[in-house]
């Protein structure tokens, strides 16, 4: 039975992988990064500037381009979907199908676009090999948890208008309007006591997680806006990189299964 | 009036009496305020054409969408072969199905699409393809979806229904698209398979078609079936020559 769920998801993967490799726009998404990075570096950065300068890059735009492809892709993928519940074939595995063939591309183009400037330019002195490595980690992470919400609300919105509004309108609240919202808050209770609701209301954030990480890393406290610097404050690097990096897998697993869930009691 | 006929009208030149190939019970199912289909009874006879009529949105393509699977059922029990439709996929092995406007993945062609059916089920081969034949499909094969006139997308769609000789083939207004000539291909096709012992269900609105080709005649009406059984048995009742008078007769009768 689970051999049957697999092949069949690896098939339906397949499918998928070459249909969106067909469209050249993920191959464009991992030479926009490559051009970036690479420019980094000749505009006369260091390594470790050059991953800096990348940081809000990756932050900004991984979230924005995995919602509005992932669903976009969803919705056009309609007639395939159809066609293939048709068949012998379980839902669970379609899904899971469709959704790696769409998150893999993209978190391996996206890998590759900056690691290979790295690589040409030398990784340099400095230990920036880590944090080139959670760079590229936390990017993927993050391409996964965005594209596991854009099939969420692709599955949930019946109407493509309407769950692409939806799909931005999330970006836009966890990418830029989060952060404001954290200081309006922040700013009005500042006669309270706020580390503890801070670091609740981080875990409610896929970006703040993720830059919370990444920062961590770079040990740059001042950057880290008004939740990552009162996380460093409590935990500390370690058990605060290991906080916020369970938190960001939870984000990752809770809307697959629900999306999962959802598609395996949708009607067509 | 009952919902369904008495079973000796089913039975009556049955090849075989065995247990029927879909068993429907107690179906219903509601798209938000809309009651599509209400506590619906349905037997299908193996190895017998059926075809389903009804007025549109009488809930002819929902009711052929539980049985593939494609839509859920909010209460009753759709059996196919003694297979619970909710309870797994693997029946769905035995069904063929052409839906009313096939659509397909746009950018693949119609062999590309062929060929991923026959690796998803793993049948490599031991197919029928007779209907590319049939249909002169031949010159479309290797056309993007997307370039496909509506009558040729049809045509692929047939094929895909016949493609690994199902035991249940279901057909929703399959000649709607197709020309003259391609119309009646599919119906030679039809009727080779079905001596070959497959079931068939039909949805047309064409009751000079259905009455030439149909054994049976499953009458939808209000989300119930409201005539279930032989269409010759369907025409001595309403003392009328043609299928589409006897199903008026039998319209105005439950009005």
């Amino acid at each position: 039975m689970n051999a049957i769920l697999s092949t069949t998801t690896a098939k339906i993967f397949k499918y998928e992988l070459s249909d969106v490799l067909r469209s050249r726009w993920v191959l464009a998404y991992g030479a926009f990064f490559l051009v970036v990075t690479d420019a980094l570096f000749r505009f006369g950065g260091g390594s470790s500037q050059v991953l800096l300068s990348l940081l809000n890059v990756v932050l900004i735009l991984i979230p924005l381009v995995c919602t509005v492809f992932g669903t976009m892709y969803f919705y056009n993928a309609r007639e395939f979907t159809e066609l293939m519940l048709a068949q012998p074939v379980p839902r669970a595995s379609l899904f899971v199908g469709l959704y790696a063939g769409m998150a893999l591309p993209l978190a391996v183009s996206y890998g590759l676009g900056v690691a290979l400037p790295f690589l040409w330019h030398g990784v340099g002195a400095g230990g920036v090999g880590a944090t080139l490595a959670l760079m590229v980690g936390i990017g993927m992470l993050l391409t996964f948890v965005f594209t596991a919400l854009a099939y969420l609300v692709a599955v949930v919105f019946q109407d493509r208008v309407r769950g692409l509004a939806v799909a931005v309108l999330a970006w836009l609240v966890f990418a830029i309007v989060y952060d404001g919202l954290v200081l309006a808050i922040a700013h009005t209770f500042s006669a309270y006591p706020l580390e503890k609701p801070m670091l609740a209301l981080s875990m409610f954030n896929p970006v703040d997680l993720a830059r919370i990480v990444l920062l961590l890393q770079f040990d740059i406290a001042a950057l880290m806006g008004y939740t990552g610097a009162v996380f460093e404050q409590f935990f500390g690097s370690g058990l605060g990189m290991a906080l916020s990096l369970g938190a960001l897998g939870l984000w990752l697993v809770v809307p697959l299964l629900l999306g999962r869930w959802r598609f395996a009691k949708k009607d067509f | 009036m009952p919902a369904t006929a008495p079973l000796h009208l089913i039975a009556s030149n049955a090849p075989d009496t065995a247990a029927p190939m879909v068993e429907v019970h107690g179906l219903d199912k509601r798209f938000g305020a809309l009651h599509v289909l209400r506590s619906l009874d349905l037997r299908l006879a193996r190895g017998r054409i059926t075809a389903i009529v009804g007025p549109n949105g009488s809930g002819k393509t929902t009711l052929i969408k539980i049985l593939l699977g494609l839509v859920r059922p909010d209460a009753g029990t759709v059996a196919i072969d003694d297979a619970h439709v909710t309870e797994g996929w693997q029946y769905r092995e035995r069904i063929g199905y052409m839906p009313q406007a096939a659509r397909y993945p746009e950018n693949l062609t119609p062999r590309e699409v062929f060929a991923m059916l026959k690796d998803l089920r793993g049948v490599p081969d031991a197919i029928d393809e007779e209907l590319i034949d049939a249909f002169h499909l031949h010159s479309e094969l290797e056309k993007p979806l997307r370039t496909l006139s509506g009558g040729n997308r049809q045509k692929v769609g047939a094929v895909i229904a016949f493609l690994f000789r199902p035991d249940l083939v279901i057909l929703d207004e399959p000649t709607a698209g197709l020309d003259p000539v391609a119309s009646s291909t599919l119906k030679d096709k039809i009727r080779s398979e079905q001596e070959r012992g497959t079931t068939f269900l039909i949805t047309s609105h064409v009751m000079s078609e259905l009455d030439v080709l149909a054994d049976d005649v499953a009458v939808l009406l209000d989300g119930q079936i409201r005539y279930s059984g032989p269409i010759r048995d369907l025409k001595r009742e309403a003392g009328e020559q043609h299928l589409e008078r006897a199903i008026a007769h039998l319209m105005t009768k439950a009005d």
